[in-house]
């Protein structure tokens, strides 16, 4: 396991800049939610979910980044591996491309729903999870789900009926990186202690550090018949570019060429 | 009259609740955590006590403000169009309408030119759905000076009402000293060949063909419908006999915007008038800017242009 995480880790880095270098050329996207979720992208990818012959197969899991604004993460990875022409990351938020401003199904590989709408995510991937558990499937579905999306009333109605009909063929990873659109989510709209209201609701509950791939590993393997598992993973919004990291101003800002250079560096050198 | 300067209606709204909030200390704003993109920081900033920040949850958003619209206070709710008319739309018309409360509901960054989010950001239908609801004052202002007018308007008004706002930075056609009438449509041009019949930023850029317009002699009628409801059918039959032609320009869905107003007025009160239109053909957007998208959804000045010379050319 030792080597596959020193990979990751330089894998996550390629992600970072890829991240950086598509918002920059198109002076437009999402940077500081993309970083955070990085880690978790690449735990779901590379080890977790079943990808079965490719995005095309109808028996592969189902995966649904309800958070979608931060789909350079996805695009990054997509990138790195190979799913994507290295040359597509100059038509992100372009016309015509694949790379939509938030991912769009048919158009975009391993995209389940088209996001964009906060919380509907959530929602879909939970009636998906139950829709595979009356066919007696195997498949599961997986939602990455923002820290400031979880104040949407809809993330509860559908964890209630995750709860209800027992999905334990789903699961919901938050990313906690405390910041939403105009400023951390303790000032934004404090939603209290997230594992509580989960576990009160009748989920499994991890909570991790959402940047350590072991933990996220150890996370990801359990289970409990009966019950939907929720990732609590703790991260930090702009993750690896110092001017960034917490602070709510790069929530939908890209940087211009030489704050983009200033990024390149700090994240090579580190 | 017009400045150069191109500015947003977003930026409009949000001076205007600058202007307005100093004289009223009822008015509070409630935003769903988008301040940063619909205007509404700079309140936040200027007046912290009446800004309630209700976070990414638009529905609880619309029914708090009906409960602080009953205990005294003048709510003005923000967020992006498809946000407020759209998630939230149910709430708006039992909570807000049905309950009749005193409430402004603004809807940001519509029609297409939240164009680098993609589809999932653009809002075609909010003047369809919030026209539908019984009561409810529709308002689609053009620019900047017009938009911060209106917010006072708004808050005389009595009632309830949903004004959009857009994104995108255009041109001032209008001034700061227009007397602006809720339910009036405002003639920023008159001329005896065409009626030209706009709504929204539109409107700025028919002023734009309109000028091109007359360099070739054809002077043009241009009705700026800054309200879309009550829907102002005197002024439009007045000039639509007298040119005996009408070109209606939204950037909306065909289907329930203003442009269906105009033909419901044609229908009832004047016949044999020749139009066209100028709107969203029943599609989903998708990501690009506004000037690569106008084109491919037929709402840039060249397809304006063109359409208005068809409607003459069949004379
Ligand atoms: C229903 C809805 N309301 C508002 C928005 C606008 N918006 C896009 S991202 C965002 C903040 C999201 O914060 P969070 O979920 O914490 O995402 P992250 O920090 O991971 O980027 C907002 C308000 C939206 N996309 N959908
Ligand atoms: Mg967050």
């Amino acid at each position: 396991m030792d080597i596959i995480i020193s990979e990751w880790k330089k894998l996550a880095k390629k992600i970072r800049i890829d991240i950086l270098k598509m918002t920059s050329e198109a002076n437009s996207g999402h940077p500081g939610g993309s970083l955070s979720c990085v880690e978790i992208i690449i735990t779901l990818f590379e080890h977790e979910m079943n990808l079965g012959k490719g995005s095309d197969d109808p028996d592969r899991d189902r995966f649904v980044f309800s958070k979608g604004h931060a789909v350079p993460a996805q695009y990054g990875y997509m990138l790195e591996k190979g799913i994507l022409d290295p040359e597509e990351i100059h038509t992100f938020r372009k016309q015509g491309s694949r790379l939509q401003g938030h991912p769009v199904k048919g158009r975009t590989p391993f995209t389940d729903f088209n996001p964009g709408s906060l919380g509907q995510g959530v929602s879909a991937a939970t009636g998906m999870a139950l829709g595979y558990k009356m066919k007696q499937s195997p498949q599961k579905v997986y939602v990455l789900i923002g820290d400031g999306e979880s104040d949407e009333g809809i993330v509860w109605e559908a964890a209630s009926a995750a709860c209800h009909y027992k999905l334990d063929n789903l699961t919901y990873i938050v990313d906690m990186n405390a910041v939403q659109l105009d400023g951390a989510t303790k000032d934004i709209m404090n939603l209290g202690d997230l594992h509580k209201r989960y576990e009160a609701i009748g989920f499994l509950v991890d909570e991790i550090n959402g940047h350590s791939f072991e933990e996220l590993l150890e996370a990801f393997s359990h289970h409990e018949e009966g019950k939907p598992h929720v990732i609590l993973a703790h991260t930090i919004k702009g993750k690896g570019v110092s001017y960034m990291e917490g602070n709510y101003a790069w929530h939908g800002k890209a940087p211009n060429a030489e704050q983009l250079e200033i990024a390149i560096k700090e994240l090579e050198e580190a | 009259m017009s400045e150069k300067k191109l500015l947003a209606t977003r930026a409009g709204y949000g001076q205007g609740l600058l202007d307005t909030g100093a004289l009223h200390d009822d008015l509070v704003v409630l935003e769903g955590d988008l301040g940063a993109a619909t205007g509404t920081t700079a309140f936040g900033k200027a007046y912290p006590d009446r800004y309630i920040e209700a976070g990414i949850a638009e529905q609880n958003e619309v029914g708090m403000a009906s409960g602080l619209a009953a205990a005294g206070w003048k709510p003005f709710v923000t967020s992006f169009a498809i946000f407020t008319a759209g998630r939230a739309c149910e709430i708006v018309r039992n909570a807000i309408a049905y309950n009749n409360m005193n409430v402004k509901l603004i809807g940001s960054h519509c029609g297409i030119t939240p164009a680098l989010d993609g589809g999932s950001h653009m809002c075609i239908e909010d003047i369809a759905w919030m026209k539908a609801i019984p009561g409810m004052v529709v308002l689609n202002p053009c620019d900047y000076n017009q938009t911060r007018l209106m917010v006072k308007k708004l808050y005389e008004y009595d009632g309830y009402a949903y004004m959009r706002t857009s994104r995108e930075p255009v041109q001032c056609v209008t001034s700061m000293d227009d007397e602006i009438v809720i339910g009036k449509a405002q003639v920023l041009r008159e001329g005896q060949d065409l009626t030209i019949a706009a709504t929204g930023i539109m409107t700025t850029f028919v002023m734009e063909v309109a000028e091109r317009l007359a360099e070739e002699g054809i002077e043009c009628n241009v009705l700026n419908y800054h309200t879309i409801k009550p829907f102002d059918e005197e002024t439009l039959i007045k000039y639509v006999r007298e040119t005996g032609n009408l070109l209606t320009v939204e950037e909306h869905n065909i289907y329930g915007g203003f442009t269906e107003s105009c033909r419901a007025a044609l229908f009832t009160k004047a016949d044999n008038i020749r139009t066209d239109y100028v709107a969203v053909e029943d599609r989903f957007g998708e990501t690009g800017t506004r000037l690569s998208l106008y084109p491919i959804f037929g709402l840039d000045n060249e397809t304006i242009y063109n359409k208005a010379k068809n409607l003459l050319n069949k004379e």
